[in-house]
């Protein structure tokens, strides 16, 4: 079959795939979030934490636990990696390095999964098990609970509650993350994904790392998270045999987030208005894909930085969805892309991965953007600017610029002061506008808690480590602060109820307002460095 | 509540006489409003604009590397940069002036007044203290905002709403507030004074019209966080550009990154804002309108339901006779003889109505024999309910139908006219019943047409009216209201606004009466009329002068005029960003990367006329469209949908397109200036 015509067979059944779990999924997460009975595990979890789940938190408290729970895992994280040597399956590749620890400890725990190590030989089984993989699956539930909560801010009226964390979080991971990724684990097993203690194998005289994989892999693709088991990422025979497990890992990468948009419109008691966030998320995911296909099939050099198990169409379908929903894995080199194909990938995170973005964080994200594109266009009809029947005023707009601000402001400082640094070029494979863009991409791959490598550039020194840690940490605490906030702000407002004055949210209009508003956004700030990076390249 | 034929004496539409239209925009204004725009310059003042705030610093920046390194672009550049202040200075300036010479009028109504107290005592108007009983006689000025506690007078009250006619104001009743500055042309009042000197309506007005005590609204002030936010997005990616250019090679001058920072922010909007704000007000006044504060007029644009009083408003006030049906048996010109015979010397206007339609529709003479003069006239009791004539032993009367005997379908034509809303009165002669005389609640003529422009804009209204369920429904259905309030008490309507409210809408109310005040303050938008008591208007947030209650859709239509011109004008800025781009941007990199040029796709003459060509368009562009923000946009009901459909293409495409246009032909006469081209 030629590849064009079996890559657009491979997005026919992933979409098709999608369409089929949309409804379901996406209804069970918002009876998930919804429901008022604790099954047994979860009482259990709730003694002993001793938290009442019956006690609902003001937006405050909710950011405490947030800011509270990533603060003791990254503390955690650090500590279990420093002390490597004492730990079982750790095959003597002792403590690992304060700077890789520190980035490594807040990049597992804000969902970003970069990585400045090289897993094989640096993480034993332990961390990577105990550690990194549990990290794997709360972060992405903390994402989930924060996204919840902005949707109770609609739903509620005149309450300064929005639900209970710890709750929140437990039942994400319990009811959502485990059970899906079990499943998945043995599927991916069943194609032929590595899942062994051992610490390698021997082929012809050479020995090759291998690990427990495949429970690893399934949840590091459904929680967006992206850190790989092996160095090489999904390019790894080992995590991504087979043109079937990538189909599946694409798959796993897209169902929470584009479920999301269901459970959101369920919740709300329209389902239309998570029909319009699908289609904006869509819409732009398809461009996008487009573009790096187009790219990379008309490039000089096609498969170089290509598994060519995979060849171009496969490659462009993981490389445009892990940097649309900040997971990070890749299954290809972003590197070595053409201009315009790579400068697609980075323009996907500097969208603000809200297409559909992460678990949970693609949809609070989109949300805040419809909030900014709502009170523009609501000016425009010559009403109070409303979404979903909340006022939005000074609190409203307030809350929801800081967290638009928050990525574009760590990363153009991040990557502005990199540029300056006389010791960058020594980091970078490439000079002038590639060079630029691999300084740009790094920035935006931590300030969006994306996580992956544009590769070609070695980021290990203290100064990588340190400045990339502060983006991610800055990148994820700051826009959930003040997503609560919002959250806490609107729940605190009694509904308006729609009249014919009142904006539809749901039809075409509304959609194009939207995904313009990402658009703009981000072009309006970012054009300016991408005239010197992929911009120039491309233009070559 | 009033039901004088004073407010009926408004037509609806009467423009203001002594508030002129809006004056066209011209050169002289902006001359004019020169000097207070030279004034603006004061950094405290640019504090309270941050996007205009960054303009300052920048320009004074770049005044400094152009002092330091002087030629034709970077003084031009400095030049532009602060005429792009002093054009957004001017707009806030021609806006105030427009409301000074309307102050100054004002001020004249102020001129020392003197109060002759009960007491005997004599005091300046100003040393006046609320509580003041003063003698006010025909001839003398009212020295202070009050009420008529005891007389009556007619009162000239040009000076405040413009209109010549004089009015009656009497203690007691609804028509007892006079304002401070108005002359009485008749007769003796006493008046209690209600305001404190400096702050009556007045003073109020003054301050409002020049924009003085001007606070930004809610909405104004999440706007400004709003530009704000794009103001330090675009500072991060002019600031950080610097680096990605060091490292490739091409460093940018300071005035370069200025110059692109200060094309970037949204300084149209900017410039424009507290202009809108002013002009929206003042078009408010000029429509007789006075606003307590911004904030008013903003809720105004989003009112979900109207409450509007039937009498007065909707229908002319006055019922009217409208038809005649005999009884069986008897001819129709019986009828009409016998109830113009019964109601010529009827005063009252349904006695008039009941003549006039004899005359008009039968032919009858209008006035009365000297034979029909000797008839000795009953008048209307509560007892008989009937009033009419005693003339030559034959008794005709004309009365409430429940003063009658009537047969079978008599009693039918008496219940179908309630049924439709009207009310029937019957006419008899010697206790015989010859028919019955049909008066209605006229509706005003386009009223449904008002109220289904208010439909399109999303509004809800609903009648108010003391009248039965029956007829209330009738009329309703006749004026096309969506809903109505029957047998309505004062506190029935306070009820039913905290019931819309509790539902999270926003109401607005217009009254005059004292007992209508608890609902007017309960109300997000209370409109009192001029011709009421103090208490109501001090429960209203906003007055009409003209006293004219289907005002308050005009109000609607401003508040939603001032939102929608903030908007676009906002949207318009974003937009203009992307062709600045497009100039800009390969001017500054072309040096390094050649293949950049072709982004140049305005073909501008060189990277220094690129640069100048976007910042000179960036600065007229504020006075291009100071005109617009005076009279705010275009605005026609319409559906949400259709609104933002037609402003998105007219501001945002419109807005990407215009500066494509602009900053080339600009160009065209740049590059022709030596050291740019």
């Amino acid at each position: 079959m030629p590849s064009t015509a079996a890559g657009l067979l491979q997005v026919g059944v992933l979409v098709a795939a999608l369409a089929a779990v949309y409804r379901p999924f996406g209804d069970y997460m918002a009876r998930v979030y919804s429901g008022t009975r604790h099954s047994r595990v979860e009482r259990v979890i709730y003694r002993l934490a001793r938290v009442d789940p019956a006690s609902e938190q003001r937006w405050s408290t909710y950011a405490f636990g947030v800011l509270g729970f990533s603060f003791v895992g990254i503390v955690f994280l650090y500590v279990l990696q420093r002390v490597q040597s004492v730990l079982p399956f750790d095959y003597d590749r002792g403590n690992v390095p304060e700077g890789i620890a520190f980035n490594t400890a807040v990049s597992f725990v804000t969902n970003t999964n970069w990585q400045s190590y090289v897993p094989e030989t640096v993480m034993g089984h332990a961390v990577q098990l105990v550690g990194l993989t549990v990290q794997n699956f709360v972060s992405a539930a903390v994402g989930m609970a924060v996204a919840v909560a902005l949707v109770r801010g609609f739903t509620r009226q005149r309450t300064d509650r929005l639900g209970n964390f710890w709750v929140d979080l437990v039942r994400g991971t319990i009811r959502v993350l485990l059970p899906v990724a079990f499943v998945f684990a043995i599927v991916l097993v069943a194609l032929g994904v590595v899942m062994s203690f051992r610490s390698g194998v021997d082929v012809d005289g050479q020995t090759v790392a291998i690990a427990p994989v495949a429970s690893q892999e399934v949840i590091k693709e459904l929680g967006t998270n992206g850190g790989g088991v092996l160095n090489a990422n999904s390019a790894h025979p080992f995590e991504n045999p087979n043109g079937w497990t990538n189909l599946v890992e694409v798959f796993l990468i897209l169902v929470i987030p584009v479920c999301l948009t269901r459970t959101f419109g369920t919740l709300v008691g329209d389902r239309r208005q998570g029909y319009v966030l699908i289609g904006v998320m869509g819409v732009l995911w398809s461009a996008m894909l487009t573009v790096v296909w187009v790219a990379e099939a008309h490039g000089l050099r096609p498969l170089e930085g290509k598994e060519l198990r995979f060849g171009i169409p496969s490659s462009a379908l993981f490389a445009n969805t892990t940097t649309a929903t900040s997971t990070g894995a890749v299954n290809s080199m972003h590197d070595s892309y053409t201009g315009l194909g790579g400068g697609a990938t980075l323009l996907n995170m500097l969208f603000g991965e809200m297409t559909p973005g992460g678990v949970g964080t693609g949809l609070y994200s989109i949300l805040v953007m419809a909030v900014i594109a709502m009170f523009l266009a609501g000016l425009m009809v010559g009403r109070t600017p409303e979404y979903l029947g909340k006022k939005l005023g000074r609190r409203e707009v307030t809350a929801a610029a800081v967290s638009i601000l928050a990525m574009p402001t760590v990363l153009l400082i991040g990557a502005g002061v990199t540029a300056l640094l006389p010791s960058t070029p020594g980091y970078l494979n490439n000079s002038g506008e590639h060079g630029l863009t691999e300084i740009l991409y790094a920035y935006a791959s931590a300030s969006n808690n994306n996580g992956s490598a544009f590769a070609g550039i070695t980021a290990t020194s203290d100064w990588f480590q340190a400045s990339l840690g502060v983006c991610m940490a800055l990148g994820r605490i700051v826009p959930i602060v003040a997503v609560l906030c919002l959250a806490g702000s609107l729940a605190a407002q009694r509904a308006t109820p729609a009249t014919a004055g009142t904006l539809p949210t749901t039809g075409p209009l509304f959609a194009s307002v939207l995904g313009g508003s990402v658009v703009l956004v981000a072009a309006l700030t970012f054009v300016p460095a991408l005239a010197l990076g992929p911009i120039a390249e491309a233009l070559l | 509540m009033t039901t004088t034929e004073e407010r009926t004496r408004h037509a609806p539409d009467r423009p203001a006489p002594r508030r002129a239209p809006s004056s066209a925009f011209g050169p002289r204004q902006l001359i004019a409003a020169l000097p207070d725009a030279l004034r603006k310059f004061h950094p405290r003042h640019q504090l309270r604009n941050p996007v205009l705030c960054v303009v300052w610093v920048g320009s004074a920046l770049v005044t400094v590397f152009a002092a330091a390194d002087p030629s034709t672009f970077t003084v031009a550049v400095a030049l532009w940069l602060w005429l792009t202040v002093l054009f957004a200075n001017l707009a806030e300036a021609v806006a105030e002036g427009r409301g000074k010479a309307q102050a100054d009028s004002l001020r004249r109504v102020k001129e020392d007044t003197v109060a002759h107290l009960t007491d005997g005592r004599t005091v300046p108007g100003a040393e006046l203290a609320v509580g003041d009983l003063v003698v006010v006689v025909a001839g003398e000025t009212i020295p202070g905002d009050g009420d008529v506690v005891e007389g009556i007078a007619t009162v000239d009250e040009s000076a405040i709403t413009g209109e010549s006619a004089p009015v009656v104001r009497e203690s007691g009743g609804d028509r007892s507030a006079v304002t401070g500055g108005t002359t009485v042309l008749s007769d003796r009042i006493v008046v209690r004074i209600t305001t404190r000197p400096g702050e009556s309506f007045v003073d109020r007005m003054i301050a409002l019209v020049e924009g003085a005590r001007r606070q930004k609204t809610p909405n104004e002030i999440a706007l400004t966080i709003l530009l704000s936010t794009l103001t330090i997005i675009f500072m991060l990616a002019v600031v950080a550009l610097q680096p990605f250019a060091v490292h490739s090679g091409g460093e940018q001058s300071v005035i370069v990154l200025t110059a692109l920072l200060v094309c970037l922010i949204p300084t149209t909007i900017g410039a424009l804002l507290s202009a809108i704000g002013i002009a929206g007000m003042d078009r408010l006044v000029r429509r007789n309108v006075l606003a307590t504060s911004g904030k008013a007029v903003e809720a105004a644009g989003d009112i979900d339901t109207l409450l509007l009083d039937k009498t007065g408003t909707i229908t002319w006030g006055n019922r009217r006779a409208t038809a005649f049906v005999p009884a069986p048996g008897t001819p129709l010109d019986r009828l009409v003889d016998a109830a113009r015979l019964a109601s010529l010397a009827d005063g009252t206007p349904e006695g008039r109505s009941v003549v006039e339609l004899c005359v008009t529709a039968h032919g009858r003479s209008a006035e009365a024999t000297d034979d029909e003069k000797t008839g000795e006239f009953v008048p209307f009791t509560a007892q008989t309910r009937m009033s009419g004539v005693d003339l030559h032993g034959r008794r005709v009367r004309k009365g409430a139908a429940s003063a009658f005997e009537l047969d079978e379908t008599t009693r039918g034509v008496v219940d179908g006219i309630s049924a439709r809303g009207g009310t029937p009165l019957v006419v008899a002669e010697d206790d015989v019943v010859l028919g019955v005389i049909e008066l209605s609640d006229v509706v005003k003529p386009g009223m449904r047409e008002r109220f289904a422009e208010l439909r399109a804009m999303g509004i809800r209204t609903v009648m108010v009216t003391g009248d039965n369920p029956l007829t209330a429904r009738a009329i309703a259905a006749e004026a096309g209201v969506d809903d109505f309030l029957a047998e309505a008490r004062p506190e029935d309507k306070l009820a039913l606004i905290r019931r819309e409210q509790e539902g999270g809408k926003l109401v607005a109310m217009t009254g005059d009466g004292t007992n209508d005040a608890p609902a007017l303050a309960q109300a997000d938008v209370g409109v009192a009329m001029n011709t009421g008591t103090s208490a109501a208007k001090e429960a209203g947030n906003m007055v009409d002068l003209d006293s004219d209650p289907t005002k308050l859709i005009e109000v609607v239509r401003i508040g939603k005029q001032l939102l929608i011109t903030r908007g676009a004008l906002t949207t318009f800025s974003v937009a203009n960003d992307l062709a600045k781009y497009f100039a800009i941007l390969p001017a500054m990199f072309a040096a390094i990367y050649p293949q950049l040029d072709a982004l140049n796709v305005m073909h501008l003459a060189s990277p220094k006329s690129a640069i100048l060509s976007a910042v000179v368009f960036n600065a007229l562009v504020i006075v291009a469209l100071i005109p617009l923000a005076l009279r705010g946009v275009r605005y026609r009901p319409a559906g949400a949908a259709a609104l933002l459909r037609r402003n998105l293409l007219v501001y945002g495409v419109g807005g990407v397109i215009a500066p494509f246009a602009g900053i080339w032909l600009i160009d065209l006469l740049v590059r022709l200036v030596p050291g740019i081209g």
